[in-house]
């Protein structure tokens, strides 16, 4: 009897080595190696070769000789297309996330709100245009906002413009994308953190003299700061790499870094480059991750 | 009226008057044509089963719920047209409904912020508040880091800190555990009858409601069965549901034989001798049938055969439970019926009857209840 208790014990041990091990491989294959590669890129030399660009380590008279390169990050500062390039994505991230939580607090507060059976169908409704590709809902907006789109023939037959708008090929167009794209991204966020209030907090404001929108500002707002913060992030993150939406739906004078990527890539093949402009992006992206994971942990701090 | 009745009811409360108010939620009757009058400085108690409708009913005073039909007026105002958060009327909810990301000082400032109050009012309101509930020292801890007995003290300031005309306690002691609650019970009712706010609670516990409340109501599917204080209910239940409700009681069913002025018999199929009450009971010819009440502290055991015909029978004891204090005697008659029937523990080790012993149960005419069935 002991036998089998110790052998099942074993067993429990080894299992629970595996489920660690599954996704410390996932993120070692995943993440780690791709990084390792392109970190190991971005300090090599562009070349014509194959692959484009020198190695990191040689071997030359039976010694290794280590090869580091700067230059790509020295090149990064000298042209001012690089910095315009981070600083327009930064921004265009900072407002398709204000806009996302404009738009979405309010749609999450409402499901929130709703009766359970109700809460289902809204929920699927949100996700279900993520269940079709995400080019193709993209392509979808240059119908229906180009000259001749859905959008201007619709405003022109009601009178509203006598001029089809330009909104195709311009900013408002890939903020229109972005929020598109992205909603969902912030209201599950917030709609699983405001589902769990306990309605009671609300009533007890009510009953101490304050209206709805006292209540919200000071009970229920505050205390969705975390929802916020996740939905933010959420939001936040890729839309600074998005290079998809601003190339379908914005001007070819638009510049973000995911289309500059691109360029140094596929059109200057320009490997090292790409690679440090990436690893720039990245460092760049670890500020707001590390500022939520230590406010996070003063939450639980706080918490216990 | 079939009992003696020591209720006053109505006659001197008109500070809150609830007059045939309804409610309904679909095809439930939640609140059923209830009609209270709460005197000034009271603290009343709705006191009834799960599902009874007390908490509507209370959160029809606090405004979460509107009436379909009737009155509630406030100090000569009627309120059932006025939003929550313009009633005179703060609750402690029975989960506490602490703000969580707010210190025990903010909890208590929140509703004096909403007046607009002066920020120096503020501060002093909120000390004086934290010295009534004994919690200077926690002002400014989160409510999590409080336990159940703090946070209670916590809500209850908040909701006393606005000076309201009406304070509304829904389960206070809920959330406790049962050797804190008797504590609270007693520190809760000081609290409130310094600050001689009129407070309206709910509860399902009949102990907690006769220790804090001066009067009850007891209710049931929506109904009121009966209100009065502690002791009139307790001493003369008008129904069947009220008497059981509160305490426990030994019950005969029979029909009335003997009708006076000044006594009445009943026969009943349940005991051999016949059962007489020392007033007079109303009846019409044909409606005779009755039950008749006694409570288990109200009669007395003994080993001889009790003397006159009424009011006593014999049997064996089935069982003691030994209480400390006192014991419960079930009483096994030879119909199989059970009496229940206390004996004070006086003397330490008394010569008392033991387990199947053969024994006399009795009560003095004036003990009995007579209800309707
Ligand atoms: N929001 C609601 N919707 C539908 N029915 C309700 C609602 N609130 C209460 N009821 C119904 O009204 C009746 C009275 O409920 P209430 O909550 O007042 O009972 P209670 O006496 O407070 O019971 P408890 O001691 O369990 O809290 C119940 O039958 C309940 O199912
Ligand atoms: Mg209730």
């Amino acid at each position: 009897m002991k036998k089998v208790t110790e052998r099942l014990k074993r067993h429990a041990e080894h299992g629970k080595r595996w489920v660690i091990a599954v996704p410390t491989l996932w993120l070692m294959l995943f993440f780690a190696l791709p990084f390792l590669i392109v970190l190991k890129i971005a300090f090599a030399e562009s070349a014509i070769a194959i692959p484009p660009y020198t190695q990191l380590l040689t071997m030359a008279d039976d010694a290794f000789d280590l090869h580091v390169y700067f230059g790509n990050f020295i090149f990064l500062t000298e042209d001012a297309l690089y910095l315009t390039a981070y600083l327009n994505s930064l921004k265009m991230a900072a407002i398709s996330t204000f806009l996302c939580l404009l738009i979405g607090y309010p749609m999450a507060y409402h499901i929130a709100r709703a009766k359970p059976s109700t809460q289902t169908v809204l929920l699927l409704l949100i996700l279900l245009p993520s269940w079709t590709s995400f080019l193709i809902r993209i392509y979808a907006w240059i119908g229906i906002l180009k000259s001749n789109g859905i959008l201007n023939n619709t405003l022109m037959w009601l009178g509203v413009v006598d001029q089809p708008l330009a909104i195709l090929n311009t900013n408002v167009a890939v903020y229109i994308g972005i929020v598109y794209a992205y909603l969902p991204f912030m209201i599950l966020p917030l709609y699983a953190n405001l589902v769990k209030h306990d309605h009671s907090l609300i009533e007890a404001s009510q009953d101490l003299g304050a209206r709805w929108l006292q209540s919200f500002w000071r009970i229920t707002f505050p205390l969705s700061r975390n929802g916020i913060i996740a939905g933010c992030m959420l939001v936040f993150i890729p839309v600074v790499g998005e290079y998809v939406i601003p190339e379908l739906l914005g001007g070819t004078n638009s510049i973000v870094i995911g289309k500059v990527l691109w360029q140094e890539f596929f059109n200057n093949r320009d490997w090292p480059l790409a690679s440090s402009l990436a690893l720039i992006m990245l460092l760049l992206l670890m500020l707001p991750i590390h500022f939520f994971r230590k406010y996070q942990e003063k939450e639980w701090e706080e918490g216990k | 009226m079939i009992e003696p009745s020591l209720s006053r009811d109505g006659v001197d409360g008109h500070f809150l008057q609830i007059r045939s108010i309804v409610k309904t939620y679909d095809d439930v009757v939640a609140v059923n044509d209830v009609s209270l009058d709460i005197a000034k400085g009271d603290i009343f108690a709705l006191l009834g089963a799960s599902g009874s409708g007390k908490s509507t009913l209370l959160r029809m005073l606090a405004g979460f719920e509107t009436p379909n039909s009737g009155k509630i007026i406030l100090d000569g105002e009627d309120i059932v047209s006025l939003a929550p958060y313009r009633r005179p009327i703060n609750m402690m909810f029975q989960s506490y409904a602490l703000f969580p990301h707010m210190t025990v000082e903010q909890n208590i400032a929140y509703g004096l912020k909403q007046d607009r109050m002066p920020k120096a009012m503020i501060a002093d309101k909120v000390v004086q508040m934290l010295r009534l509930v004994h919690m200077e020292k926690y002002a400014k801890r989160k409510p999590e880091q409080l336990s159940g007995g703090q946070r209670q003290r916590v809500a209850l300031a908040r909701s006393l800190a606005k000076s309201p005309k009406l304070l509304l306690l829904d389960e206070p002691m809920g959330a406790l555990d049962k050797k804190l609650r008797n504590r609270m019970q007693l520190e809760v009712v000081d609290i409130i009858e310094s600050v001689g706010v009129t407070c309206v609670m709910v509860t399902h516990d009949q102990e907690e409601a006769m220790t804090m409340a001066n009067r009850i109501a007891i209710m049931e599917e929506g109904s009121i069965v009966q209100s009065g204080t502690p002791r009139d209910i307790y001493e003369a239940p008008n129904s069947l549901q009220a008497a059981e409700f509160i305490g426990s009681m030994n019950l005969f069913r029979g029909a009335i034989t003997v009708d006076a002025q000044d006594h009445a018999v009943i026969d009943s199929d349940e005991i051999n001798n016949q059962l007489y009450v020392s007033y007079g009971v109303t009846t019409a010819i044909e409606d005779k049938h009755v039950v008749f009440a006694v409570r288990p502290e109200k009669t007395l055991i003994s080993r001889d055969q009790p003397q006159g015909e009424y009011n006593w029978c014999r049997g064996v004891v089935h069982d003691i439970a030994y209480l400390g204090g006192h014991s419960v005697y079930h009483i096994r008659l030879n119909n199989g019926k059970i009496l229940y029937s206390f004996m004070v523990n006086s003397d330490r080790f008394a010569d008392q009857p033991t387990w199947e012993e053969q024994v006399y149960v009795y009560w003095s005419d004036d003990s009995g209840l007579v209800l309707r069935p």
